[in-house]
Order: structure tokens, then C-alpha cells, then sequence
């Protein structure tokens, strides 16, 4: 069974998130990849304002289609997350709670998570479309100018995620290796 | 004095073009609709049916709403094998491909994912071009085009090591296992795995890209590299990786293999890896 849950995410309710927990997510989530991370921690490190507060907030790591006439967003589906190891435990640092995207997180990501009380979620790799349904409204946030990796607000409504990394260091990719590898 | 050369005008190239671009983001091939389902009934992982479930009804909204089943609608990939006896009019055969491209990824509400150069400006060329071409010339009239979308994710985690030829069938095995272990969750598995053996260096990356234009399912017409495929396909599957990477049975729906001869000293491989969408779509004119 799957358990609902809202943004933005409070310590507590990270605290009840295991690896392995079927999650809907509802509520606004913000969309970042690689190049739009390179100019947050840029900001960050010198001081400077970023343009969405990212305290208890989930950041998105996906670039979607374009939207088709009459919808909001196009094809939505996560983009791997790894390439975003290098900016992601300062982002914790300052407050950011969830990250979706899909495959393995480096162990400096994975140690600031129990660090800073974050959570990690995989969303299904390849199903955009069946992902864009769940994405009622999407508005442009920041960096127009990197096209499809501009920063946008998104309005979900029950998002279906896995969590992978949970605050405790569990992490489910390597639990269900675990129990499948034959040999 | 053989037949006067057939004359192609290259404006149905681009619109031969723009068509599949669209269509092969759209409708996920039969090959590995047919593996999923039938992965779907014999994966052990109840985590794991769920995906497959979820994949599948994703690639069914994506045919019928006319969507890009995944958002990483790729770099565009065009391979043409030119029949020697013809001739292209009307422009060139390079502009042409590249005007479909342009087309298709902006009436298709496809995402454009190039970027002008890899290390210092990586600007967005912001309509998809340009593609990445391979002629061949082969004999005939006729010429097949195929285009194939390209994602990043699984193509980030490719791989090419240049064995010596002690390394053997038992070499192959392992680098491929390997590479697909390295993987892991990814590329998004369930996985198919493109597999070059022999060529040169350069040649054998564009045949691990080749062997995953032939559908899931489909076995080399070697018997002794088909045989190889279902053994990889085995050892692979034994790796506990599954759906998605939160464990299961399914990592790949298929293993392609393509060869070509090589040199007395060398036994290159090399792995390309297409998630369970990899979009692809050929024509002949």
C-alpha cells in the first residue's frame, strides 16, 4: 500500500520514511538538473539569494518535454540522479528535505542524508508519460534560458515514488540486489 | 552501360524523417512490449511486477495520447544505407536529415538535448540538431533509413575494452556482465544490451549501437553468437538487479550481439545499453 504525503516535507515526516516505502507525493516539488544545480550552489556559495527557497522542499531532477496544447507539462519522467552528487549535500546543508530521480547516489550524498535528515525517492525511469498525469500545473521558476533544464514549480498529485535512501543509510538499491543475486 | 541512376529527391528524406522521430518517441517498439509482458508474468519481485505494470501502462499512454514515452526523447541517431544507383536531388542528403530532425522534435513537442560544445559553452542548439549520422552504400536502388532516439541515461553507462584473443569467449562474458553490474539501476532496467565484438576500436562502438536497432528478441543469425546472447541474457539476469534496480529477476529484456572481423592481435567489445524504451523506427524509399 502506498502512503500519501505532502510538501513540503518536515523533519518528522522524514523520520517516518523507510527505504522501500511505496510514497504519493502531492504539493509543489521544483525541477533541477545538472546545469540549473551548477548556478544554485554558485549562488549559495557566494551568499547570494537563490530564486526558490529550497527549506523542506523536494527538488525534481528532470528535464520534460514540451507541453502539447491544453497541457501542463509533457513527457515527465526522472533523469538520473548521480550527475547531481556533486551539488546535492549543500543543497541539504541549507535545507533542501527530498531529491527524485532515479539511480545509485554517491556516499558523500548518501552520508549527508542521515547528516541532514533528507531522503532520497526513485520515480520509474522511462515512464513520462504515465509520470506527466500526475503533474497538474508547472510554471517556469528560474533560467529560461536553459531550455528544458530551466527551474520550474510543478503542482503534483499523488507522484508515485520509491524510497531508495531513507535518513537511517538504508538504501534499497542494494537491499534488493541482496536478496535477488543468485550465486 | 547499366541502368541510369534512380534520382531521390532529398525532401522525402526529411519527411521520412520527421515522421520517425515523432512515431519512435511515441510508440515504443513490439519487441519489448512483447519482453515486458512477458517479463511481467514470470518476475519473482512483487516490487519489481509493479514496475513492470507501471512501465507498461506507460508505453500504452504514450501510443494512445500520442506522447513521448520517455522524456529523454535522445539524440537522434539516422542511419541510412544508400543504394549505389542512387542519386539524391533537391539539396543535400546531410541538411535534409537534419531538417526532419529539426521538424520532428518541434511539431513532436519532443525534447531538444543537444548542446553545441561538450566541455566549455554547452549551449542548447535548441532544435535537436545536429543528428548523429552513419551512411553506409550498399548496392541496389533502394535506400532504408532508420532513426533511432538516444537517451542519456543509459548511454552514459557504455562501455569498450580491447581484449587480447586469449581473453576469449569467457573474457567477453565477464566485461559484459560487468558493465551491465556497473550499471546497475542506471539506465533504467529493465535494460537491452547491445554488444559489438571485433572491428577496431572506433568500429566496434557503432556495432554495440547496430545490435540495438535489431528488435528484443530477435537473435543473431551466428549460431554460435545467438547462443552467446541467451547466455548473457542468463548470466545478466542472474545479477538480482531488476526492475528499476530495486531487485527482481528482470535487468534485461534481451541481449544483441554484432561482430566483425578484426585483427590477429585484438578481440575488442563493447557495450551500449537502451532502457526498456529505445526508440526506433526504419524506412525504405
Amino acid at each position: 500500500m502506498a502512503r500519501r504525503i505532502n510538501t513540503p516535507l518536515s523533519d518528522d515526516a522524514i523520520k517516518t520514511l523507510k527505504a522501500g516505502d511505496n510514497v504519493l507525493i502531492s504539493g509543489v516539488i521544483y525541477t533541477a538538473r545538472d546545469a540549473a544545480h551548477k548556478r544554485l550552489v554558485a549562488l549559495i556559495e557566494k551568499g547570494e539569494e537563490l530564486p526558490m527557497e529550497i527549506r523542506g522542499q523536494v527538488i525534481y531532477y528532470v528535464g520534460p518535454c514540451p507541453a502539447k496544447p491544453g497541457m501542463a507539462i509533457g513527457s515527465a519522467g526522472p533523469t538520473t540522479s548521480g550527475r547531481m552528487d556533486p551539488y546535492a549535500p549543500i543543497l541539504m546543508e541549507n535545507g533542501l528535505k527530498g531529491m527524485i530521480g532515479k539511480g545509485r547516489r554517491s556516499d558523500s550524498v548518501r552520508n549527508a542524508m542521515v547528516k541532514w535528515n533528507a531522503v532520497y525517492f526513485a520515480a520509474i525511469g522511462g515512464a513520462g508519460a504515465l509520470l506527466s498525469k500526475c503533474v497538474k500545473a508547472a510554471e517556469l521558476v528560474a533560467y529560461e534560458d536553459l531550455g528544458p533544464e530551466a527551474i520550474r514549480r510543478l503542482t503534483v498529485e499523488d507522484f508515485p515514488v520509491v524510497v531508495v535512501n531513507d535518513a537511517d543509510g538504508n538504501d534499497l538499491y542494494e537491499q534488493g540486489v541482496k536478496e535477488y543475486r543468485i550465486k | 552501360m547499366g541502368k541510369p541512376a534512380r534520382e531521390l529527391d532529398v525532401s522525402e528524406i526529411t519527411k521520412a524523417v520527421r515522421r520517425m522521430c515523432i512515431s519512435a518517441n511515441y510508440n515504443v517498439p513490439n519487441g519489448s512490449i512483447q519482453a515486458l509482458k512477458k517479463a511481467l508474468e514470470t518476475e519473482e519481485s512483487g516490487v519489481g511486477r509493479e514496475v513492470l505494470a507501471r512501465i507498461l501502462e506507460n508505453h500504452r499512454i504514450a501510443r494512445e495520447e500520442c506522447l513521448a514515452a520517455c522524456q529523454d526523447t535522445g539524440v537522434a541517431m539516422v542511419f541510412v544505407e544508400a543504394g549505389q544507383d542512387v542519386r539524391f536531388a533537391g539539396g543535400e542528403l546531410y541538411d535534409a536529415i537534419n531538417e526532419g530532425v529539426r521538424q520532428g522534435y518541434r511539431d513532436g513537442y519532443l525534447r531538444k538535448s543537444v548542446v553545441t560544445d561538450p566541455l566549455f559553452e554547452r549551449v542548447n542548439t535548441g532544435d535537436n540538431t545536429p543528428a548523429f549520422i552513419y551512411v553506409d552504400i550498399v548496392p541496389g536502388r533502394d535506400v532504408k533509413i532508420t532513426v533511432a532516439a538516444k537517451g542519456g541515461g543509459a548511454e552514459n553507462m557504455s562501455g569498450l575494452r580491447m581484449l587480447t584473443p586469449a581473453a576469449g569467449v569467457e573474457g567477453i562474458k565477464q566485461f559484459v556482465v560487468e558493465q551491465v553490474a556497473k550499471a546497475g539501476p542506471n539506465p533504467c532496467p529493465p535494460v537491452v544490451v547491445g554488444v559489438g565484438i571485433g572491428g577496431t576500436f572506433d568500429r566496434v562502438a557503432v556495432l554495440a549501437k547496430k545490435a540495438l536497432l535489431r528488435s528484443v528478441g530477435s537473435h543473431n543469425s551466428h549460431p554460435m553468437y545467438a547462443k552467446l546472447e541467451a547466455e548473457l541474457l542468463e548470466e545478466i539476469n542472474k545479477l538480482g538487479i531488476g526492475p528499476q534496480g530495486f531487485g527482481g529477476r528482470t535487468t534485461a529484456l534481451g541481449v544483441n550481439i554484432e561482430f566483425a572481423p578484426c585483427h590477429i592481435a585484438s578481440l575488442p567489445v563493447s557495450v551500449n545499453l537502451n532502457c526498456h524504451v529505445g526508440p526506433h523506427e526504419s524506412v525504405i524509399l
